[in-house]
């Protein structure tokens, strides 16, 4: 299928300033697309907590935009450190961020259920000492 | 209400956006944990905070919020507000408290924005 845009962000472990410029860009270029409305609230919310979990979890990794005609795709891939048990990730209110994260308003453990929920395929797989991925697709129309 | 019916009920300060207060807002929500607001919030709507960080404008930028409700009388900082201006977003501050202003402004008609349902029914284990 056709890819009618593919951008990668570096996000940084820590990088608490800048969290969110990347999304600002994702929202952006979907806008020029023509991308309105739910999906583009949908991508926007997503994208902002898979960059945050990469800011305040990862030891660092890239978030990838890409737009075919008919899905919006975003992936997040880090170097680590890899989610132990990720059906506890899942789970609300579950949480492993530190204070710095929580101060800024962050950290209530619904970065990865809300992900799932606002996207209509998502995908994690995780490996201790490795790093997690996490694909998520956004239909269009 | 408009915002300036929020700005007089709140006896509030205009810091941005002076020229929107003419616009209708129905409902609001009132958080300083972004994590939640970022879950929960499904509509273009009013942040009540007293959380002043940047992450309060990014996080109003993803969801196409309208208005941000600083309480307490909180002023967010010069880089903070240019970066709300820029996104077009009205920027108020009170020296009510984020339960007063809660109050104040349910007293005169404006409500909770509503969470919605599905939500509800997957969060229960």
């Amino acid at each position: 299928m056709t890819e009618l845009i593919r951008s990668s962000y570096p996000v940084e472990t820590a990088d608490y300033a800048s969290a969110g410029s990347a999304s600002a860009d994702i929202k952006r270029k979907l806008k020029q697309l023509g991308i309105t409305g739910d999906v583009l609230r949908r991508v926007s919310v997503a994208s902002y907590e898979v960059e945050l979990n990469l800011v305040i979890h990862s030891l660092g990794g890239e978030l990838t935009l890409s737009v075919f005609p008919e899905y919006v795709q975003l992936v997040s891939a880090d170097r680590g450190p890899g989610i132990p048990d990720l059906s506890l990730a899942m789970r609300e209110g579950w949480s492993t961020a530190n204070d710095e994260a929580r101060s800024l308003g962050f950290g209530a453990g619904m970065g990865l259920p809300n992900m799932k929920r606002n996207a209509d395929d998502f995908d994690i797989q995780s490996e201790v000492g490795v790093g997690t991925t996490i694909t998520m697709k956004f239909k269009l129309a | 209400m408009t915002i300036q019916d929020m700005v007089r009920v709140l006896n509030a300060r205009v810091l941005i956006g002076e020229e929107k207060l003419d616009m209708p807002v129905y409902t609001a929500c009132c958080s300083d944990l972004m994590s939640d607001v970022l879950a929960f919030v499904d509509e273009k709507t009013v942040l009540i905070t007293g959380l002043t960080n940047p992450h309060v404008v990014r996080t109003s930028e993803m969801l196409d919020l309208k208005c941000l409700v600083f309480v307490r009388g909180k002023v967010p900082s010069e880089e903070i507000l240019d970066s709300a201006e820029e996104q077009g977003l009205v920027v108020i501050t009170t020296k009510a408290t984020a339960f007063t202003a809660c109050g104040l402004l349910y007293a005169e008609g404006l409500r909770g924005v509503p969470v919605p349902l599905e939500w509800d029914m997957e969060g229960k284990k």
